[in-house]
């Protein structure tokens, strides 16, 4: 056996070779156009290889070529910005190459290879470097430090160390034994980036998006899921993440989803500005698109792709968030590998080993003590596409289990445009209690009693609700009604956010905790006007309540509502005088 | 290239044939198969080894033996391309099926077709008016936009698809789109219909048809819309057209892929529809777009059938995961007798936002279109209560929202066959009718809006 066999078979991204002599996921060049492929299974003689290009034409008999290589990623400056494939090949580089369609047989660099960047040495010879030191720093984008590490399997005192304009490849610093580093190291896709131990996660990422932040919070190096039916809001909450989010950098992957999309991505970003930065958003985010049509095998790998490079960024200190859309493509992609390697099939078809593939990609986020020392994380966020809507299939089970936050969305909030159409009654956050120190600490002190007053506000209006089906609402007594027209206020004023308008899109979290005291403060005058003889109507129906409401469109809210409360108190306290 | 003709088939099974002891065959290879009578089928190999190939053969299996004689093509399944198949009428595997001669091929593509590197697309964001107010207001179609319509049978899904086809063009533009007709096991009176009309309006000359009927093989069904995105693709990005692609109907072409999805017996998916589903469907719906550097665009309106009206059946389903918004037919529409009976709360279009306002349709449509989407929703919501509590327990704005639900129906929604609606008549319609609710019930609309536009509170 040697490096080079042949084809012997051939079924779909499927190829199975013969006389080659290759271990597990060894990178492989397969028939004679050398389409990129993996070995993924080995049987006696026999090897079995995912082809991560199309393969229709090639035929049994053409060769095989190991490369030797485990496929990797490429790291080092020049990430941030790209859009790629699910195997690190740069988009525009294809474009170059072969024009607006994607064909096969192409080669392109992850990083650019020629570029000279330059490098300030953060050490000096005599210093003793570890595996994940930081060696040197380069200004990447404008926002962006990116910091050269030590790979993790290397270490040593150094001998050398330069400064000045270098491009990737070329060595920067020599340790004593001789072993030279670059700026650009590899590493395979498949095995998670080392780190000294995992926190427990303290701090919320700040999304901006009310519902999320104040019901469902999300934390820093925790894990979300977000299933929903098609046209539910998926992508446009991802892309809300990757926008307003305060991580430091993002990853965004479309796997096996639209795209369109991806372009929309790409057309935005440059001219969103960063709320935290005053930057363009693009500084600091690198995009895998890997669309439906592109080859499975691809998307499968897609994954292991962007949380790669979204580990690698962590190790340099940075809290990192990264959006997989949709997780239910990568399954299904494994399904597809899966079935055409004729294993025994597992639920409605996919592979057994499914939830532990998916447990595995979940485990690599978390909040961690670097190599170094540093403090770093990776926060990811799954869309999850279930079929019909309905989440009782494997993928959102598998997912399910993992996760820290569950944001269900509903199909039918999304029927009556209210969006974003997560259903407050049986989405959950775990991690309130770990991050509720934080808000008290940052926020407001009461924030989280705030939040609990919010959400059994809307628990109560459930109950309401299911008598107000059958009896209509004027046979309720007038407490309960005005309860009704408060969660009313919560849904339409707080929960509802219209992504695509300017201000509303982001709301900050001081925003956010005054807007719940206005709903309560409008709660607690209703009250008094109500037993002080006032109509329910006239209350409800303010005009200032409305002006309150409507503000949250202009900029510069967060100083308006104070007075904008105030004229709402007076107004409903005058209804009282008018009435007596 | 192996021209030799093989007689080594081993299984039939559906519509594959397995033989072995060939020289080497490449993958997605064309087969010619030779039967005893004498007559021809095709097909392509799915599946190649030394040992053992597969094959599936479009016209299926009817009358294959273990004799069938087999020939490799040495190339995989190609469509002749030219500017002359504007105009023609094609089987739905690409032979000329209006006596007109075979097309003399510019180039031969595969019809398999790259992908679009996602990079290299530009946004659709040019407003196509379809003269049909329920499209235009509420589910506004941008060019390079795939937006299949939900139907079921027995609904008129195709005459609003020939209106659609007759009607499109770019505002204020007398542009023409080229249509790529693609018909899967539709029936000869359905087919007939589509080519009468399009002959009747004379479109039928800018139009590409690709046939393929109830009685033709129901694997052929599986290229024929590959041959037809072909074409368009063709047309688009080396000819410059604007191409509005039609196929109809989805769900039969759904059926085929189950079909040698069993036949293969592979292990299926939900509801027996194989696991690669989403993916082969994404295959042919991401081949809509509009591209830079080329000037031409590629525009999709899928029609499919849903099975018991499910709209989570999984042909439906798996499309909504992939187009940019579905336009849903109501059955309950069509049987109070509204043309087109679309129901505009489950509709929607993804990429409308990009393709209106100031400058592309009208400054108020958003606008407009929320309100009467709201409004709409409630009179439809109040419909139900008002069965058990009557009209009398309603207050003056919910009675005005149940008044406009029907308003909308029989005035906005309803309209005719040849009845093409400028976006401007459409929204001015909207006004008239919205004027029938009070002002302060209308939270939608924009003070401005109203100012400007409102038929009796305009400034
Ligand atoms: N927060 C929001 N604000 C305003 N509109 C929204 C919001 N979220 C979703 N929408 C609307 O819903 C539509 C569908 O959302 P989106 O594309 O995110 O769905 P999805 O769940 O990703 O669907 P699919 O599974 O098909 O990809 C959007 O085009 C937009 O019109
Ligand atoms: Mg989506």
């Amino acid at each position: 056996m040697s490096k080079k066999g042949q084809i012997y078979r051939i079924s779909g991204p499927v190829v199975t070779a013969i006389g080659i002599k290759a271990a597990m996921f060894d990178v492989v060049r397969v028939g004679d156009e050398g389409l990129m492929g993996e070995v993924i299974e080995l049987h006696g003689d026999k090897c079995v290889i995912q082809v991560y290009e199309e393969t229709s034409g090639i035929r049994p008999g053409e060769p095989v070529i190991n490369t030797g290589e485990t496929l990797s990623v490429a790291l080092g400056p020049g990430l941030l910005t790209q859009i790629y494939d699910g195997i690190q090949r740069p988009l525009e580089d294809l474009e170059e190459k072969m024009g607006v369609f994607i064909t096969r047989g192409v080669d392109a660099d992850g990083i650019v290879m020629d570029k000279k960047w330059t490098f300030n040495p953060t050490v000096k010879v005599g210093d003793v470097v570890k595996p994940g030191s930081v060696i040197g720093t380069v200004q990447e984008t404008e926002t962006i430090e990116h910091r050269i590490m030590v790979p993790p399997n290397k270490e040593g005192t150094v001998k050398d160390i330069k400064q000045g304009d270098f491009n990737v490849t070329e060595t920067v610093c020599t340790l004593d034994d001789g072993t030279e580093l670059q700026m650009m190291q590899k590493w395979p896709v498949r095995t998670p980036r080392p780190f000294l131990q995992k926190y427990a996660p303290d701090t919320p990422l700040v999304t901006g998006q009310r519902i999320l932040d104040f019901l469902f919070p999300l934390a820093k190096g925790g894990t979300s899921g977000i299933p929903g039916p098609f046209g539910s809001g998926k992508t446009v909450t991802q892309q809300q993440l990757a926008k307003w989010s305060d991580a430091q950098i993002v990853v965004y992957i479309g796997c096996g989803e639209r795209g369109n999309e991806m372009t929309e991505v790409l057309s935005e970003f440059p001219h969103l500005i960063d709320p935290n930065t005053e930057k363009p958003l693009m500084n600091r985010t690198v995009m895998i698109a890997n669309t439906s049509n592109m080859p499975v095998a691809a998307r499968e790998a897609s994954v292991y792709t962007g949380i790669t490079i979204a580990e690698y960024f962590r190790d340099m200190g940075y809290d990192v968030a990264l959006m997989a859309d949709s997780t239910s493509r990568w399954a299904e992609a494994m399904r597809e590998i899966s079935s055409r390697l004729e294993e025994m099939p597992g639920e409605e078809g996919y592979p057994a080993y499914l939830s532990s593939r998916l447990a595995e990609f979940y485990e690599r986020a978390g909040r961690v003590e670097t190599m170094s020392g540093d403090d770093g994380s990776v926060t990811v966020i799954g869309a999850v596409s279930p079929p019909g809507g309905d989440i009782s299939e494997p993928v959102s089970q598998g997912t399910l289990r993992i996760v820290k936050v569950f944001w269900g969305l509903d199909a039918g909030l999304a029927r009556q445009r209210h969006f974003p159409s997560i259903n407050w009654l049986n989405s959950y956050s775990l991690y309130p209690a770990s991050l509720d120190q934080w808000y008290r600490d940052n926020i407001a002190p009461d924030f989280p009693e705030k939040r609990t007053e919010i959400s059994s506000l809307l628990q109560v209006e459930s109950e309401l609700q299911e008598i107000v089906q059958l009896v209509g609402s004027d046979a309720l007594p007038v407490d309960q009604q005005l309860t009704l027209e408060v969660a009313r206020m919560i849904r339409e004023y707080f929960l509802q956010q219209n992504a695509f308008h300017d201000v509303d899109t982001f709301s900050s979290l001081e925003q956010q905790y005054k807007m719940t005291l206005a709903i309560l403060s409008f709660q607690d005058e209703a009250k008094k006007a109500i037993a002080a003889g006032a109509a329910l109507e006239d209350v409800v129906n303010v005009e200032s309540r409305t002006n309150l409401m409507r503000a949250r469109f202009e900029p510069g809210y967060l100083e308006k509502i104070d007075k904008l409360v105030d004229e709402m108190k007076k107004e409903i306290n005058s209804a009282v005088e008018a009435e007596n | 290239m192996t021209e030799k003709e093989y007689r080594t088939i081993t299984d039939v099974k559906g519509p594959l044939v397995f033989l072995n002891k060939t020289e080497p065959v490449s993958f997605g290879e064309i087969v010619s198969l030779r039967l005893s009578d004498g007559s021809t089928k095709n097909g392509q190999v799915l599946d190649t080894s030394d040992e053992m190939v597969v094959v599936q053969v479009f016209e299926g299996t009817a009358g294959v033996d273990l004799d069938t004689g087999i020939r490799f093509m040495g190339d995989v399944f190609k469509l002749p391309v030219s500017k002359d198949l504007v105009g023609r009428i094609l089987t739905g595997a690409g032979k000329p099926r209006d006596g007109g001669p075979d097309i003399v091929a510019e180039h031969n593509a595969d019809i398999i077709g790259a992908a679009i590197n996602p990079y290299s697309r530009r946004s659709p964001e040019e407003f196509i008016q379809t003269g049909v107010s329920a499209i235009d207001s509420c589910t506004s179609l941008v060019r390079g936009q795939k937006l299949p319509i939900f139907s079921a049978s027995g609904l008129p899904h195709n005459d609003i698809a020939l209106q659609i086809a007759r009607q499109a063009k770019l505002k204020d533009s007398d542009e023409d789109f080229v249509v790529v007709f693609c018909a899967m096991g539709i029936t000869a009176e359905e087919y007939n219909f589509f080519r009468y009309d399009l002959e009747r309006t004379g479109a039928l000359e800018n139009a590409v048809l690709f046939v393929n009927l109830a009685d033709d093989p129901a694997v052929e069904r599986l290229i024929t819309p590959r041959l037809a995105l072909t074409a368009a693709e063709y047309l688009a990005f080396e000819h410059d057209y604007h191409v509005l692609v039609i196929y109809t109907d989805m769900t039969n072409y759904c059926e085929s892929l189950r079909q040698i999805g069993a036949a293969r017996e592979e292990v299926p998916g939900r509801r027996g529809y194989p696991g690669y589903m989403y993916t082969d469907l994404a295959m042919l719906y991401e081949r809509a777009g509009i591209v830079k550097g080329k000037e031409g665009s590629i525009t999709q309106f899928p029609i499919l059938t849903m099975p018991g009206d499910d709209i989570t059946h999984p042909i439906p389903d798996l499309s909504g995961y992939i187009t940019e918004g579905q336009i849903v037919i109501s059955r309950e529409l069509h049987q109070k007798g509204i043309y087109p009976p679309i129901n505009v709360l489950p509709s929607l279009s993804r990429l409308m936002n990009a393709g209106i306002g100031p400058n592309k349709t009208r400054e108020d449509h958003k606008s407009v279109s929320d309100q009467l989407y709201a409004a709409y929703a409630q009179g439809r919501e109040l419909r139900g209560l008002v069965a058990i509590v009557g009209e009398d327990a309603l207050n003056e704005r919910d009675l005005q929202m149940l008044k406009f639900a029907d308003l909308f129906e029989n005035k906005f929604l309803r309209q005719s066959r040849d009845e093409d609606r400028s976006i401007e008549g459409t929204l001015d319609l909207a006004w008239e009718l919205l004027s029938s609710i009070n002002t302060k019930y209308l939270v939608r609309l924009d003070q401005k809006w109203i100012d400007k536009y409102h038929p009796t509170e305009k400034k």
